[in-house]
């Protein structure tokens, strides 16, 4: 049996990872605002991830798949390069873009497949944005040998052709939606549809770190993987902690997945980066943090771009991945605690960042991460040459050539 | 004090027959042409009015009233708008109920305390898709409190365990969900949405009003045998939809095509001769 690298930190009093509480609140965020018809199926995939959570066939099952599947642990690389090149801290990739479908998602479609296995589900829906969680939904259900539908929003489905194309090949049905905006929060909306209508033999791989209580905590755990195989593989390398965390957010995955086995080291400073869009005073940026305010959508409470009457905003980036007018709960608690730094970086930079790294790290970033590492081009030349920072990149840049190509005005 | 929704319920009853409800969105698809569907609404026959508040992301809604809230919010409709509307409705009709439905996030938004306003503008009760029994702490307790009947949907998926739960702090009557889905889609067959009422009557004193895939003056009248009301949406937000010209603007004739299907629909429940119930 495939042994994972994991390293369980202590609970500590104060500590910032006790959460949520019963109903699914991180402090005033979160919870379960879903119509009467899911609430029985939310309760039942509640008490089936709290039964499986105890079981360790479970685990072994999924530690298997992690490893011979996944391809994890992905390695932590040392970024000579561009540390030199940015002149200051010492750069670390945790290189989530390794993993079998290309990034981070599919922690999490493997850890939700399987609940639904033991659920006895027969059909698997999900909602995409980059198209990412799509494929690693589309992934999963070959593998366990389940009809998937994948439901993504129009004008998604023109900048990341590369991976309708993936999720038609893994016999995936992807359904364009063209309700609302044709975006993930669109997509997001259909997928609760479908799901209201066939509640009986449908499991709801939900891709981020939103939804209704119990998905933020769910999908919490499986991307930890991350953040514990850090710690393990810094104290390797280093024989200490890093210093500081980046991670960029759409709802927030990858990003809890990193920070969440970190939270109660209080010296490690950690620093989320929203999509600024084409910047945050224009109005066209995804970053709900810094440009929204606290609201109920898609089944929680969290921070959400909104106008004056509570009506939902288009968020805007150039990544499809971080096109989200909210953020997860439990990071909108950690905003609100202090405990987490949320910053943003705009399309220009992000798209910077993409040319930057390809030429000298020889690592294409997807668009996503490039956003994190905006960040870290911003930070890194004002920290010492012993700082250990960490950036997860959690996405590689294939599904992205063409959308970039035509931004740069290359024709393929 | 019995309040008008209790009231009209208690009138039905002696009348011998279900009632009418229906639902239309708010300023639905433009604010003038919405208030006058509104003020059309009782004398066509709806005996409740149930009044949807636009919202950008009605997750539990077909097409069909997905785009007439967005036809709302195009045209500048808001909660507040909306209870303005309320307000000068109710000073020419002070007897027919008026419940708002919608989601959560625009109540939250104007202030769980300040939607007291709400009772002032003569609002009844409240229907919220996105507040399930586990979130009672947010508006069901205040609004209770503050006077409003908090109406709650129990479908098909509620169990017997559940019902209990559900049944806990609704007010005004229960709005039984005929189909597990979206609004909009095929109607349930007229046995199974008769055992559900049954059902959900041994757990509750309140009237039950049964919607979701309503459509037709005899689905209706079929319903009304079984349950207290009968709730009609999607249908008749699709004959506004039909009364756009190519700009998406009123037509002539889209309050009277929309009213006189009110009328059908309400004519297939019977009327006692004589009484306007
Ligand atoms: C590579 C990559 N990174 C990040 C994201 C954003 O999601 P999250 O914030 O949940 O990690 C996506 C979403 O599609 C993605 O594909």
């Amino acid at each position: 049996m495939a042994r994972r690298l994991v390293y369980n930190a202590p609970m500590q009093k104060n500590s910032y990872r006790t959460g949520p509480d019963e109903q699914g609140h991180f402090g005033k965020f979160g919870g379960r605002f879903v119509a009467e018809t899911l609430m029985p199926l939310i309760l039942a995939v509640e008490r089936a991830y709290d039964e499986a959570k105890q079981d360790p066939a479970y685990q072994a099952e999924m530690d298997d798949y992690l490893a011979h599947y996944v391809g994890r642990p992905s390695p932590l690389y040392h970024a000579r390069r561009l540390s030199a090149h940015f002149g200051g801290a010492k750069i670390y990739f945790k290189r989530d873009e390794l993993n079998h479908t290309g990034s981070h998602k599919i922690n999490n479609c493997l850890g939700q497949i399987l609940l639904a296995r033991r659920m006895k589900k027969t059909r698997i829906i999900a909602e995409t944005g980059a198209g990412q969680h799509g494929v690693a939904a589309a992934t999963v259900c070959a593998l366990f040998g389940l009809p998937c539908i994948v439901y993504m929003g129009a004008e998604d489905m023109e900048r990341q052709r590369p991976n309708v194309f993936r999720m038609r090949l893994l016999g995936a049905e992807v359904r364009a939606v063209t309700s609302g905006t044709g975006t993930l929060k669109d997509a997001m909306n259909e997928a609760l549809r479908d799901w209201v209508a066939h509640v009986e033999d449908t499991f709801y791989i939900i891709g981020t770190v939103a939804g209704p209580h119990p998905y933020p905590t769910m999908v919490r755990d499986f991307q930890s993987v991350i953040g514990e195989e850090v710690r393990v593989q810094m104290m390797a390398a280093e024989g200490r902690l890093p210093d500081s965390l980046v991670a960029c957010i759409g709802g927030g995955s990858n990003a809890m997945g990193l920070f969440f086995p970190f939270l109660d080291e209080t010296s490690v400073e950690i620093t989320g980066v929203e999509a600024a869009g084409l910047g945050l005073k224009s109005g066209k940026h995804a970053a709900s943090i810094a440009g929204g305010r606290p609201g109920v959508l898609h089944g929680n409470r969290t921070y959400l771009l909104q106008d004056d009457d509570g009506q939902i905003l288009d968020a805007h980036s150039i990544s499809a991945g971080l096109d989200y007018p909210g953020i997860g709960p439990e990071h909108a608690w950690l905003r609100d605690t202090g405990r987490v730094n949320y910053v943003s970086a705009s399309d220009e930079e992000a798209l910077e960042m993409f040319q930057l790294c390809s030429r000298i790290e020889g690592i294409i970033p997807a668009l996503e991460p490039a956003h994190a590492l905006a960040h870290v081009a911003k930070t890194a030349p004002g920290l010492p040459a012993d700082h250990l920072l960490v950036m997860n990149m959690c996405g590689r840049g294939d599904k992205d050539v063409f959308s970039v190509a035509d931004r740069l005005g290359v024709t393929l | 004090m019995r309040g008008r929704i209790a009231t009209r319920f208690a009138a039905l009853k002696d009348a011998g027959r279900g009632g009418l409800v229906t639902f239309l969105t708010a300023g639905d698809p433009d604010a003038d042409t919405g208030l006058k569907l509104l003020r059309g609404l009782a004398d066509a026959g709806a005996d409740l009015i149930e009044l949807g508040m636009p919202f950008s992301d009605p997750m539990a809604d077909g097409p069909v009233i997905q785009a007439s809230s967005l036809r709302a919010l195009g045209a500048g409709m808001t909660l507040a708008a909306t209870l303005d509307q309320v307000a000068r409705w109710r000073q020419e009709n002070s007897e027919t109920p008026l419940i708002l439905m919608g989601y959560y996030n625009p109540i939250y938004s104007y202030g769980v305390a300040r939607f007291e306003d709400a009772l002032a503008a003569g609002v009844d009760g409240v229907i919220v898709v996105d507040l399930p029994p586990e979130e009672d702490e947010e508006l069901c307790l205040p609004a209770l409190d503050a006077g409003l009947d908090f109406i709650r949907l129990a479908t098909p998926t509620t169990d017997e365990a559940r019902l209990p739960t559900v049944m806990r702090h609704t007010a005004g009557f229960v709005y039984y969900v005929a189909i597990r889905g979206i609004t909009g889609t095929a109607a349930a067959g007229h046995e199974e949405i008769g055992q559900a009422v049954a059902r959900l009557k041994r757990h509750t004193e309140l009237p039950v009003a049964v919607g979701f895939g309503l459509r037709t003056p005899e689905q209706v009248g079929a319903v009304g045998k079984i349950a207290d009301a009968a709730v009609v949406g999607s249908a008749l937000v699709q004959i506004i939809a039909d009364h756009l010209d190519d700009d998406g603007r009123a037509k002539d004739g889209l309050v009277g095509a929309v009213l006189n299907q009110v009328r059908s629909l309400r004519r297939s429940l019977g009327t006692a001769e004589g009484s306007n119930l």
